[in-house]
């Protein structure tokens, strides 16, 4: 395939425009010590037909989670996307669009994003959202550290309970030295509000946690703000933005900042991306705020419009001054998360919240009903919830895996037992958790069965 | 675009400012059903007790006739590749291959869930590790991460890296190096890391001025960023001078990849003696910049840096099959999961189509194609580095200052022509800078009209300077107020509007 719109004739009559003999010349800047004298060593280039027929077969050398009963969250979660979604991102004034710098021509990009920074605004009750962050994990680290530039303090004490990738992406950023990181127990799978607050002192930025948490479980937000107030600190607190249409906002709840992955609005799960960050706060601290901001203004006319805003924070004016290194954001998935809560709007969105919590639960139960598994704590959860298979998990998720079923994520809590962790959306039926269960059953008997057996051989041998 | 219409401005844009979603439709409308909950129901009040939402969020309320309606709307008020010639330099705002789009939403890679069995991604992972191999290839550099989120994320990531191995050697640094034609970005990855930022100035051909360069290269210097070619379309011919001095006091060279489409198949950053790049793939291999992200900013390093990158990394096992590799010595997860897959999918699908020959024939023609414009444009503005550019130029607008005519008036009056504005007031050291970079993707009738279209301003200056000053007519706002919009920000909507 080749993209250039040129021919061999009418690079002739460039050359001779530019008055150069050869495409060679005008290379000549380049010191031949360090030109490359051979072809680069890839394959040839494909025809569309041979091209497509090769994406199809890597795709399907996959077999994709959507394919599977999937059970499977921990951050990335299989939620319907209504058709129109990807039919609007699909349109080429969006997606062939760069970032909205000159406002006369992108209106379209950045209403949308107003539009978007208003919902994430209404979902997490606080006053400013931002155009969009990388992803959950780095709008986590961007809050810490604007923790630091508002407290002018540096040392963050994050929630045992948050994902661990997070708390890894965060601990990374941290040996830049710029802050200190504490991590605070979460036993019992979830916080312990008087052990948080043995932690916090007057050195203490931010106290970051999760709501629900890595194991489904919601934390108590409202007295963890109140420890971190106590001390000066803010309260970072990062949501799932399906079930903040139906728990108390994190703003409510007492939040200095609200983040979040994006994702599970209208964004396909894609391998763990690009989904995007979301990233809400106080107006006090607007200065403060990384990343792009679109703001209502009127033209030259009077006429209602929208543009870049606050950019004084941002690399490309304030350099090493700004609030983020932050240029390109997920814009194309904020307009996905935009167009996504406008299609299922308020009803849909706690109706979606409702169903994948109350599927969620009756799964927990079936599950914990068929004696296998058992609870390793018993607090108020979302859709989401880890259990202790009494067993073989990796064996029993493998197992299932050959039935049709991803069975969750096997996780492993500290020295305890292994986890296994579900996620249920509103995509799952009764009919396909009683299949599950059923499955379940039958995997654990004869699992136990080939264990006898093996037992029994094992002690014949002995014995022979 | 046609180009007998180019030097003449269209006629008025018939879309006008549309109302906000929040403003459409019925209350109680939607256009999906509230699922059916086939299990018995759950309390929400007796769940979460004082922990329950006060009342419903406040999110619009529309059919899908009007979410379609609306978002169509929008988008006619955006100008893309796909509308237009699209000059924006350091951005690189190439046409984007629609079997790119296509093969990211393949169920086979958009359905797939991160934490799936390794055995059900194997696709996925051969994807990524023959990505990785071939962005290797064609920086010189082998040791590949496909983490970073983004360019700016990218050089973080690098620059953790160089930390890593400088602590690893007992010898923490302090300062990094930068030309002061460095993207914004540069400096502030610089300060988010936790260095200090050294500036340099450039010398009087627009190139790294290597004797100022030498005069704060010292044992507390971490690195030296540079982008080559640099921000005014120039290759740097000093560069190795330039690595071999950085080296010379133990610091890393990296080499910021925003203008790696003038240099494929001609120069790899790694024999020009660069230790890390970061690669824009929302740049040079086309996946689009989608009005503003996401991108992809993989890491390509020296093999002595290699690991040091975040992990996992997907790589290649026995009898063909694929994997992920945690290192004991990565510098950590720089974001989730494996990066933004589904952005690497379109640069990977965009390399397959190309080859070696046509990633070769992108870097001649835009090279060519900004020559082309920049020996046309250059008798009716300023040239300030009169020499032969690479995929993109700078020119000033200094000449029509004397009208009471700017940079920015001319950019906004290009939109009237039908073109999107070039990149201006950037690199800071030119006055009333104008950058243009037309990548590869585009005819000579197009270039041609955008050389017309020029000339029609810079006579329009001198003529009417007023219809530039006042400009843009023709698009579906004019000039905002920015002043306001900043002085009284106004960032949500609220039901009390």
């Amino acid at each position: 395939m080749r993209y250039v719109p040129v021919s061999g004739e009418q690079r002739e009559a460039m050359l001779r425009a530019v008055g150069a003999k050869s495409i060679e010349q005008l290379f000549q800047d380049i010191p031949s010590a360090v030109r490359l004298k051979r072809p680069l060593d890839l394959e040839k280039g494909m025809s569309e037909i041979d091209l497509a027929r090769s994406l199809r077969e890597l795709a399907e050398a996959n077999k994709p989670a959507t394919g599977f009963m999937n059970f499977a969250g921990a951050g990335v979660y299989d939620h319907y996307i209504p058709s129109v979604v990807d039919h609007i991102l699909r349109k080429p004034e969006f997606f062939t669009a760069y970032t909205p710098y000159q406002s006369e021509a992108s209106q379209g990009t950045l209403q949308a994003i107003w539009e978007f920074q208003s919902m994430i605004c209404e979902l997490t009750g606080m006053e400013v959202a931002n155009a969009s962050m990388y992803d959950g994990a780095t709008a986590f680290v961007e809050a810490a550290l604007m923790a630091c530039r508002c407290t002018k303090r540096s040392r963050i004490v994050v929630a045992g309970s948050v994902h661990p990738e997070w708390a890894e992406v965060l601990y990374t950023y941290s040996r830049s030295g710029l802050f200190s990181m504490d991590v605070v127990g979460a036993e019992g799978g979830k916080l312990d509000v008087d052990q948080v607050r043995e932690q916090l002192d007057a050195g203490v930025a931010a106290l970051l946690v999760a709501d629900p948490n890595f194991f489904g479980v919601f934390e108590d937000v409202c007295a963890l703000g109140k420890a971190a107030h106590g001390v000066g600190a803010m309260l970072v607190c990062a949501s799932n933005p399906i079930l903040l249409s139906v728990t108390k906002t994190p703003g409510d709840a007492g939040a200095d900042i609200v983040v979040g992955e994006g994702q599970p609005l209208g964004n396909p799960m894609s391998f763990g991306g690009p989904g995007l960050g979301f990233f809400a706060c106080r107006e006090k601290h607007l200065r403060q705020l990384p990343g792009r901001l679109v703001g209502k203004t009127v033209d030259a006319e009077g006429k209602t419009a929208y543009t870049l805003t606050l950019s004084t924070r941002e690399q490309h004016i304030r350099r090493e001054r700004a609030t983020s290194n932050i240029c390109s954001n997920h814009a194309l998935n904020a307009l996905a998360a935009g167009a996504y809560l406008s299609a299922v709007g308020s009803a849909g969105l706690t109706g979606i919240a409702r169903a994948c919590i109350a599927k969620a639960h009756y799964l927990r139960s079936r599950l914990i009903g068929t004696k296998r598994f058992s609870a390793p704590f018993d607090d108020a959860f979302g859709y989401e919830f880890a259990l202790a298979y009494d067993g073989d998990a990796e064996e029993l998720h493998s197992r299932l895996l050959d039935k049709g079923i991803l069975a969750g994520v096997v996780i492993e809590q500290w020295q305890g037992p292994e986890l296994m962790l579900f996620a249920v959306t509103e995509k799952r039926t009764k009919e396909e958790m009683d299949m599950f269960v059923a499955e379940v059953i039958e995997i654990a008997e004869a699992m136990e069965k080939a264990e006898q057996t093996e037992d029994t051989e094992t002690t014949e041998a002995v014995e022979q | 675009m046609s180009s007998e219409m180019s030097n003449h401005p269209r006629p008025p844009c018939s879309v006008g400012p549309q109302k906000s979603i929040f403003g459409l439709g019925t209350p109680g409308s939607s256009c999906v059903a509230v699922p059916e909950i086939d299990v018995p129901d759950i309390d929400l009040d007796a769940l979460l007790g004082e922990s329950r939402r006060e009342g419903p969020p406040v999110l619009p309320h529309v059919t899908e006739v009007e979410v379609m309606r609306h978002y169509s709307h929008l988008a006619q008020m955006n100008f893309g590749v796909d509308s237009g010639f699209y000059p924006l330099g350091s951005c690189t705002m190439k046409y984007n291959p629609r079997i790119n789009e296509d093969a990211a939403r393949l169920e086979g890679f958009s359905g797939l869930h991160p934490y799936q069995p390794e055995k059900t991604v194997q696709g996925a992972l051969r994807l990524m590790v023959e990505l990785s191999e071939a962005l290797a290839e064609i920086s010189g550099l082998p040791g590949v991460t496909l983490q970073p989120a983004a360019g700016a994320h990218g050089e973080l990531t690098a620059l953790m890296c160089f930390r890593a191995a400088h602590e690893a050697a007992g010898d923490p640094r302090k300062k990094v190096i930068l030309p002061d034609t460095a993207h914004g970005t540069n400096p502030a990855t610089v300060a988010m890391g936790g260095w200090d930022v050294v500036t340099v100035p450039s010398n009087d051909q627009g190139l790294v001025d290597l004797d100022a360069l030498k005069a704060v290269l010292d044992t507390d210097v971490a690195a030296f960023m540079l982008t080559n070619p640099n921000t005014l379309g120039l290759f740097d011919p000093q560069i190795q001078e330039i690595t071999e001095a950085v080296h010379a006091v133990g610091a890393f060279a990296y080499c910021d990849g925003a203008n790696l489409n003038a240099v494929l198949g001609k120069s790899r950053p790694g024999d020009q003696g660069f230790d890390a790049l970061h690669i824009n793939l929302h740049k040079t291999f086309s996946t689009p910049h989608g009005g503003g992200g996401p991108g992809a900013g993989p890491v390509c390093v020296s093999g002595d840096l290699a690991h040091y990158l975040p992990s996992p990394l997907p790589v290649r096992v026995a009898d063909g099959e694929f994997s992920t590799l945690q290192l004991g010595t990565s510098v950590g997860r720089v974001r989730s999961f494996f990066g933004n897959f589904g952005v690497l999918v379109k640069a990977y699908a965009y390399i397959k189509a190309l080859g070696a020959e046509g990633l070769e024939e992108v870097s001649e023609q835009a090279v060519l194609s900004a020559n082309y414009l920049k020996e046309q444009l250059k008798e009716v503005f300023d040239l300030p580095y009169d020499r032969t550019c690479m995929h993109e130029f700078v020119l000033s607008g200094t000449r029509f200052k004397a009208e009471g005519v700017r940079t920015l008036d001319i950019a906004k009056r290009l939109l009237d022509y039908g073109f999107h504005s070039p990149t201006v007031y950037f690199p800071s050291i030119v006055d009333e800078a104008i950058m243009i970079e037309p990548t590869e993707t585009e005819s000579v009738s197009t270039l041609d009209g955008f050389v017309e279209a020029m000339r029609a301003i810079a006579d329009e200056a001198v003529r009417d300077p007023d219809i530039v000053r006042s400009a843009p007519h023709t698009t579906p706002v004019r000039r905002l107020d920015e002043v306001r919009a900043a002085r009284d920000p106004h960032l949500r909507w609220s039901p009390t509007q």
